[in-house]
């Protein structure tokens, strides 16, 4: 049988304005509980909406950013539908208009790159948050509420949890690219829904679509996709349908759990709030907002590429953060070496910084540390074993290259005498791998030369050693 | 158009309010005779007229993104019927 | 004459010419509120506290000759769905009975700003939907003119305080005909400006896309004094017009040579009281004796007019009436099982008749699969009515009409029968949905009791309809003339 998976995405981010989205309240995350409220976010009797033009500004920005269009002409419309985290018991969003539509993010899959169209983009308001005690009752918190969000949704166009991780990455990239959000799901300000539903293409049934929610990681979206992916296909070896239903993703169990039916489609009452104007964004502004934008990650592979001289694949990951990006090309500005600067960021820094579960920018090191350390190596004052070794402890203690070296007296050996000397008595003590050298078992010399480098303790200059010991058993 | 007991009940739980048997007979009542007036909208040829959503319309009305002062925590709170912690108390929300 | 018989601007004078202090004039109000409040009930709250010290405050500023506005120190009582810092603001509402905003609505802050004392919150229909102030939660208003009779509604406390004389000036809220129609049966000046001259910010909403706060006053100077303080663009309302600078009191001059005004046909048809066609044809005529020129007109769509305003309205109130759930502010009904109890029957118990009828009727309006049969057809049927208008300014520089289709009328008349109360607004509610200023004046009595004649004008063009009803007050006497209680 051959089944297909067939998942669409709605993605709200939390945009890093200074304040909420239409009264003058600070947006930023944390504080204590209700002090960042005012009559307009606590939906008191009489107070009216002003929608802050950064947030119009940030989602032009995001929409450009994932090749939509951009209505001209937009409005706010109310959702309508009773919560406590609501105050006014309506949401104001973009319902029949929203700003942007039409765009998609290319994806990289085995069969190459993949289009994931994006339906539209529109922006909203956060609502407060609910704080359950054991006692019964819930507390009610109101500084979210008001602060914007753009609500992100895709076409069903993704396959597998793999095409989402990527579209959630590329997603993820390109938010921090043009600077309009943390996208930090633990803190909320990326929240993902998945749709999804499963296809027996050889009976040409399908299961119902299904909402995933809770998600509070990639990975959650990964695994959610593959436990539900496996439990509509054995519903349908099975002859049977899915519900519609909701269902929230249990981290802890590592299973998806019924959180309500969808049977009734709620009846929000959409319909234009009549307290907000018409948002007109002229070709002008759209061009202005354009030339604000910064260098985007596929611009940036491509610069890279160019201009570095990098592999495509190379490129991919120096531009797959903004902020690794940086650190890469402030090195550049310091060292002329990119290949090697390059190598040594794709290598050694991003394996350490994942060891030690942080973000290059979080590094206790600078790029000029790091650049000196490749200078270090350019000019063969170390090895790149040596610098292996530096690297890690710069990241621990935070130190300059310079220092490590001199308390460690870390200096390579390229003293053509000492390392002879060296090799003389490596050489005394192997005559067995001389007689195989001699028969033609070109290995015997890299164990020579391996000796060599461990009586030295890694600071002999291997290229020396190859040379001289070459010349000693001519 | 038909509006009976059931319509009423539906759209009194989306509006959160309830009638007892008596008084949604009477608004059974009254409601088909409001809509029976109101259907009179229903004569006009609206072909191709715009939506008027405002007595006076206009556009990009915005706000510049400044942080102004909240109110204090005790107005903010000054008005719940019921509160905790510094935050409004209700039953437990059940998901 | 009594001093709480004057007006704010004869008030004024006095004040600046040391005639009587502020003290006087406010202790005279006091004294007037505590004599006749009883049989007229036009306050919710009375704000005594801090009232004569004010006014001592301003005595004093008085002596020291400071440069004082046109409305410091003149006693005055707003609606009580506008909100007070501090004061009990209750909409007519149980559902808002203890409750006291933390902010002023800008009108009001515009009003402190001008020294004018605030006397009291007056007396409404429920969140603003009546005619004839029996919505209250409260307790009815009686009409100052004939106290078996109703003052009109929903401002007809602010239109009784002002009218008994138990404030110089009031502010209402007009969303169908509430200033409008209170003002004619009280016999008041009344003005629902333009939509978006006065800001909505701290207006407690029925109808954002209707809503309007406006004046109720004893005469046009009063009406273009008050103006001058509320009216002008509000960055906190986005439905705040920018750009309008006005001096209202520019209006104030007897012209009409040359006007042209509008009579449509459709306002006198058979639903009027004859009394009042005829008098608003007198008052007609009293502007042609001045130089006027009048011409029967049509506005073809008028009939739509009720239909489409109370299907709008009564959308837009379903909505902006659900953040009243018991958890933030106003009534929490008790012993609540769970949080949907919390919702159902705060808003059950906390809301009157009324409020929850016309929730019903506008929720059901944007229901799935009556959005577009109701609310939808409504907007365009809006487009029409607007349009109407908009070709009859291009040849009237006004149109008159009657204000209210019947002078004032008992308790308990219109109650039974939704449809009648609403009928009430046929004269005002196509104002509203077009987003036009237009003002009631006096323009005679039946049976001793006021009628009103209707002046509406173009956008923004408070200043012509000002002018029309100043020049129909110097040359005749009816709002000269006062209710005798
Ligand atoms: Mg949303
Ligand atoms: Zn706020």
């Amino acid at each position: 049988m051959s089944y297909k998976t067939i998942i669409g995405l709605e993605i709200h981010v939390e945009l890093k304005t200074n304040t909420k989205i239409f009264c003058s309240c600070p947006a930023e995350f944390g504080g204590e509980e209700n002090t960042k409220c005012c009559p307009v976010c606590l939906g008191l009797p009489g107070s009216l909406p002003v929608i802050n033009k950064k947030v119009i500004e940030f989602a032009i920005r995001a929409g450009l950013a994932l090749n939509c269009n951009i209505n001209e002409r937009s409005r706010m419309d109310r959702k309508n539908y009773f919560y406590p985290d609501l105050p006014k018991a309506y949401q104001i969003s973009q319902y029949e208009i929203p700003l942007c539509k039409e765009g998609y993010i290319e994806i990289e899959t085995e069969n190459g790159s993949k289009k994931i169209r994006i339906r539209r983009i529109h922006i909203e308001e956060d609502t407060g948050k609910s704080i359950h005690l054991e006692d019964g009752i819930s507390l009610l918190d109101y500084n979210r509420s008001g602060v914007p969000l753009i609500e992100i949704v895709t076409e069903p166009d993704m396959n597998s949890s793999k095409e989402v991780h990527s579209f959630l990455e590329n997603l993820k990239s390109i938010l921090e690219y043009i600077d309009i959000s943390d996208c930090k799901m633990e803190q909320g300000s990326l929240r993902c829904d998945i749709n999804i539903n499963v296809k027996n293409k050889d009976k040409n049934i399908e299961t119902n679509i299904v909402e995933l929610k809770n998600l509070n990681s990639f990975k959650a979206a990964v695994r959610a996709i593959d436990y539900e992916e496996k439990r509509h296909i054995d519903l349908l070896e099975h002859n049977r349908n899915t519900d519609k239903e909701t269902r929230r993703w249990n981290d802890i169990e590592n299973k998806t759990m019924k959180m309500r039916s969808k049977e009734n489609i709620e009846d929000y009452r959409y319909f234009p709030d009549p307290d907000l104007v018409y948002v007109v964004v002229d070709r002008k502004w759209i061009d202005k907002v354009r030339k604000e934008l910064p260098e985007l990650p596929r611009e940036k592979v491509e610069r890279f590429k160019r201009y570095y001289n990098l592999s495509e694949y190379n490129a991919r990951i120096l531009a797959s953060s903004k902020n690794i990006a940086k650190f890469f090309e402030d090195t550049c500005n310091e060292v002329e070496n990119s290949k090697l600067v390059s190598n040594w960021i794709i290598t050694e820094v991003l394996r350490r910084i994942k060891e030690e579960g942080i973000e290059i920018d979080k590094m206790k090191i600078n790029h000029k540390d790091f650049a000196s350390l490749m200078r270090f190596i350019m000019n063969k004052t170390i090895s790149n074993s040596m610098a292996k070794k530096i690297f890690r402890e710069m990241i621990i203690t935070g130190k300059a290259p310079q220092e490590i070296i001199e308390e460690r007296g870390l200096k390579q050996i390229t003293d053509n005498e000492t390392i002879n000397g060296i090799i003389q008595e490596v050489l005394k003590s192997n005559s067995k791998s001389i007689e195989d050298y001699r028969n033609g078992k070109k290995k015997a010399l890299g164990f020579l030369i391996g000796q060599v480098m461990k009586e030295t303790g890694g600071e002999a200059d291997p290229q020396i050693v190859n040379k001289l010991i070459k010349e000693a058993l001519s | 158009m038909s509006i009976d007991i059931k319509t009423i009940d539906y759209i009194a739980n989306l509006a959160r309010l309830e009638f007892d048997n008596k008084d949604k007979e009477k608004i059974v009542n009254q409601l088909k005779s409001i809509l029976k007036y109101m259907d009179k909208l229903k004569e006009v040829e609206i072909d191709g007229v715009e939506p008027t959503l405002n007595g006076i319309e206009t556009k990009n009305v915005f706000r510049d993104d400044v942080i102004k002062p909240s109110l204090d925590r005790e107005s903010i709170l000054m008005n719940a019927s019921e509160k905790k912690n510094w935050c409004f108390s209700v039953p437990r929300v059940v998901e | 004459m009594k001093l709480y018989d004057l007006t704010a601007h004869e008030i004024r004078d006095m004040l600046r010419k040391k005639e009587v202090s502020c003290r006087e004039v406010t202790e005279n109000i006091l004294d007037r509120i505590a004599k006749v409040e009883p049989y007229i009930s036009s306050y919710i709250t009375i704000n005594d506290e801090g009232t004569l010290s004010m006014a001592d405050n301003i005595d004093k500023l008085i002596k020291n000759g400071e440069d004082l506005g046109d409305l410091a120190g003149i006693p005055m009582a707003l609606k009580d769905n506008i909100c007070t810092d501090g004061i009990l603001t209750t909409c007519g509402s149980k559902m808002l009975q203890n409750f006291v905003p933390p902010y002023n609505a800008t009108c009001v802050e515009r009003l402190y700003n001008e020294k004018s004392i605030l006397i009291g919150k007056t007396n409404m229909d429920e969140f603003a939907m009546g005619s004839s102030t029996e919505n209250s939660a409260f307790k009815p208003t009686r009409n100052p003119w004939d106290l078996s009779r109703v003052p009109g509604g929903s401002s007809g406390g602010s239109a009784a305080s002002v009218a008994a004389g138990e404030a110089f000036f009031a502010l209402g809220s007009d969303t169908g005909g509430s200033i409008r129609q209170p003002a004619a049966l009280c016999g008041l000046v009344g003005l629902k400006p333009t939509y978006g001259m006065v800001s909505r910010y701290g207006l407690v909403s029925y109808a954002s896309s209707l809503d309007q706060i406006g004046t109720l006053t004893k005469d046009v100077e009063d009406c273009a004094l008050v103006m001058n303080v509320i009216a002008g663009y509000d960055f906190r309302d986005s439905t705040s017009v920018s750009g309008v600078a006005l001096d209202y009191k520019e209006a104030l001059i007897q012209d009409v040579k040359g006007l042209k005004i509008g009579i449509p046909r459709e306002y006198f048809y058979e639903d009027i009281d004859i009394d009042i066609k005829k008098a608003v044809y007198e008052g007609v005529k009293v502007l042609c004796d001045m130089g006027a020129e009048y011409e029967e007109m049509s506005l073809p769509y008028t009939e739509y007019n009720l239909a489409t305003y109370f299907i709008i309205a009564s959308s837009e109130c379903s909505s902006n009436l659900a953040r009243y759930d018991g958890i933030r502010y106003g009534y929490r009904a008790s012993e609540c099982k769970n949080l949907n109890d919390v919702l159902i029957k705060s808003r059950s118990e906390g809301f009157g008749e009324e409020v929850k009828r016309r929730i019903m009727a506008g929720t059901y309006s944007l229901s799935f699969g009556y959005y577009d049969e109701y609310y939808k057809r409504a907007l365009k049927v809006r487009t029409l009515i607007k349009n109407d208008f908009a070709k009859a300014f291009e040849k009237y520089d006004v149109l008159i009409t009657p204000t209210s289709p019947h002078v004032a009328f008992k308790f308990n008349e219109k109650t039974r029968d939704p449809l009648m109360m609403y009928k009430s607004d046929i004269c005002t509610v196509g104002i509203n949905i077009a987003g036009l200023p237009a003002i009631s004046i006096c323009c005679g009595f039946k049976n001793h009791l006021p009628i009103g004649l209707q002046i509406i004008g173009r956008h923004f063009d408070e200043k012509t309809i000002l002018r029309v009803a100043y020049t129909f007050e110097q040359n005749t006497k009816y709002h000269k003339k006062r209710a005798v209680i």
